[in-house]
């Protein structure tokens, strides 16, 4: 995985809220058995008419928004399904940071397995960004994860919280699995305890 | 210190905890699909990695077969997409050697059912799938939760997961439920009150009398909606019932070690003086039988009920998604559920696909015919759900009835194979998710019991049951 910079760019407004899987990435194109390629369907119900052709009304459709790298988004933003081509296919659109209020659990801890940062914020915070969001290309947001803040269009800061470990990991693009290896000695441990205790699991 | 039934199956699960408080949790069972599973192969080939455990890993193709009787086996599936992923799968349980049902093997289905099915779901375990909808196994007082892609290859690699604890709430329905009133009028009637988010962050424990009064297929209907309260998992206390359901299944224990599990299982209770985040408590004898209105398994309503008003919302948001999905769902605010009329209907899925569910369709439908202008299916959620239903002579009832009997599988659901609803039709659903589009592009989906299914089927519209 990448290691996670420095955000600097456009922030697309998506103010609706329980923003589900279904919506983000229709099942009809969770036929893949890769895990590139799928930018171009993120939010297909939404952004393509039926017949293929673009749908003005969606936001990153819209001249300014087209290489969005923020979203700010409503409350309960990846609601629904488990599946993983939510941040692929968001990451592949070049999105690298959501925020909104508050997320569903799989889709938050997803996000960051893909190098994607989530972040939740207070309704009010969220409002503001919501605000600068709406005024479109010029109103660019950086946002520096190493400082945990997020700084708007017209130079004001916001603090965020994240959890240390998730925050290291993304800074130094670690793979979980590499990291989980190193503490085989405890998982073999932990085997033999329950092979005794608990048998017939 | 007293502990809640999470806590007692979590802290058993610590295979190694970290300074900050990340652990590691070990998995005992871990369930695998077509769909969410080819790039997790693809990364363990990729970094030369194997499986840690394969004997604690059971895989199936469910989200994708069709449900057409299975001629021809895989490679007689016409889409490509789906017969290429179905084909990944086979290749990677081959490779990495993991337990397979196959397409014509009796015992496939829907993931979520043959788990519990097989007995490979026991009480005390902690089960992954990279499937939300895992949290069906927490019945069984299982911690079962769904996982990403990604975790899928970190359960394979290293059969742990990396986790931080959740918080603790209790969902107790007092109580007997009413007659008519099933398990998943009380799943819907708990979300229409804590909201799609209102479980976010939480492991959601049911207690109280109407949930011991459950099946282990009522009970497995109240967990596999779990997410869809935004509760990652769901948990039912193991009692009697489960004992009774899992004795003498293909996986469980057998002899000695039965008695010896079951002895362990009666540990895991939530102590009487553990303490919960957060406590939601509802009285059985006050639910009627539900279905849902528009988009979000939010927007339920009892079946007397009338669609709302966006301004019936306090806040904008609110009232910009009712408006939404007033329009998606094409209804118009104040008139009467019972006057939706329906297109088709769909029974089965992951949370109503059991044995106990098409018997209590099929107790409605016996002697009546679907409406003229209805289209009806019924998709078991197994091979072995089907067996058994054929064998009491559910199917009969459905076929006289006017409905299709297909083949075990996620069918329309989700509608990643050939059953789909067209554009603008409108569906009376046993399954659990109602979004936009989840049934088929532009499709438009009501959320109800199976018996309030086959009651809709009858009369052509949303109707109350009891009134049959
Ligand atoms: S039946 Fe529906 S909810 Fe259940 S696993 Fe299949 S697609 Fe998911």
């Amino acid at each position: 995985m990448d290691k996670f910079k420095t955000v600097e760019g456009v922030a697309a407004p998506m103010p609706l809220i329980n923003i589900d899987t279904d919506m983000i990435i229709p099942k009809q194109f969770l036929k893949t058995i890769k895990r590139s390629g799928l930018g171009m369907h993120a939010f297909a119900e939404m952004r393509y008419h039926e017949d293929g052709s673009e749908n003005p009304e969606f936001i990153l459709n819209q001249a300014g928004y087209r290489n969005a790298k923020i979203i700010i988004a409503g409350d309960n933003f990846g609601c629904g399904s488990s599946r993983e081509h939510a941040p692929w296919a968001i990451g592949d659109l070049g999105i690298k940071v959501i925020i909104s209020t508050s997320f569903a659990d799989i889709f938050y801890g997803n996000c960051f397995k893909n190098g994607i940062l989530p972040i939740k914020l207070p309704q009010d915070k969220v409002d503001l960004l919501m605000d600068d969001a709406k005024r479109g290309a010029n109103a660019t947001m950086t946002v520096d994860l190493v400082n945990q803040e997020i700084k708007g269009p017209d130079g004001g800061t916001i603090k965020f919280e994240i959890e240390a470990f998730k925050k290291h990991c993304l800074l130094e693009g670690l793979d979980d699995i590499g990291q989980t290896m190193q503490k085989v000695e405890s998982i073999d441990a932990f085997e033999a305890k329950m092979a005794e205790a608990t048998p017939w699991v | 210190m007293a502990k809640t039934l999470y806590d007692k199956i979590w802290d058993a699960h610590v295979a190694h905890e970290a300074d900050d408080g990340t652990c590691l949790l070990y998995i005992d069972r871990h369930m695998v699909h077509e769909v969410t599973s080819p790039q997790a192969f693809e990364g363990l080939r990729m970094s030369g990695r194997t499986v840690r455990a394969p004997e604690k890993v059971l895989a199936v193709a469910d989200h994708n077969v069709p449900t057409s009787p299975m001629i021809g086996g895989v490679a007689a599936i016409k889409n490509n997409e789906s017969r290429i992923q179905i084909q990944a799968l086979e290749k990677n349980v081959k490779e990495f050697g993991i337990e397979y049902f196959d397409i014509n093997d009796d015992r496939r289905g829907v993931v979520h059912i043959i788990g519990p099915e097989q007995g490979f779901t026991l009480p005390g375990m902690t089960i992954v799938c990279g499937d939300s909808h895992t949290a069906t196994h927490g019945a069984f007082g299982a911690l079962a939760h769904g996982i990403g892609t990604s975790e899928v290859e970190h359960v394979l690699a290293t059969q742990t997961l990396i986790q931080s604890k959740s918080k603790n709430m209790r969902v107790t329905i007092n109580g007997s439920l009413p007659n008519g009133v099933t398990a998943k009028d009380i799943t819907m009637a708990i979300i229409g009150k804590t909201g799609t988010a209102g479980g976010t962050g939480y492991v959601m424990e049911y207690a109280g009398q109407a949930i011991r009064e459950l099946s282990m297929e009522g009970r497995m209907t109240v967990c596999n909606m779990a997410i869809e309260g935004g509760a990652r998992a769901g948990l039912i206390a193991p009692d009697a019932t489960t004992y009774a359901y899992l004795k003498g299944k293909p996986r469980a224990p057998k002899g000695d070690m039965w008695d010896q599990a079951v002895e362990s299982w009666k540990e895991l209770y939530s102590d009487d003086d553990a303490i919960f985040d957060l406590e939601v408590v509802m009285d059985a004898s006050e639910l009627i039988p539900n279905a849902t209105w528009g988009t979000s398994p939010q927007d339920v309503l009892p079946i007397d009920g009338t669609v709302p008003f966006p301004t019936d919302f306090a806040d904008q948001a609110r009232q910009d998604a009712t408006q939404r999905a007033l329009d998606y769902m094409g209804l118009t605010p104040g008139m009467k559920l019972t006057d939706i009329k329906i297109d088709r209907v769909f029974v089965g899925s992951c949370t109503n696909g059991r044995i106990e569910d098409l018997r209590a369709a099929a107790a409605i439908l016996k002697g009546h015919k679907i409406a003229k202008n209805v289209e009806a299916m019924v998709v078991p959620g197994s091979g072995l759900v089907k067996m058994l239903a054929e064998e009491e002579g559910l199917d009969k009832i459905f076929k006289d009835a006017g409905f299709d009997w297909r083949e075990p599988g996620c069918s329309m659901c989700l509608a990643m194979n050939d059953d789909q609803l067209k554009p603008g039709e409108r569906c009376a659903s046993t399954s659990n998710r109602n979004f936009e589009g989840r049934q088929g592009f532009k499709g438009r989906t009501h959320l109800m019991s199976p018996a309030m299914a086959a009651a809709a089927a009858i009369k052509g519209h949303l109707t109350d049951v009891r009134d049959l």
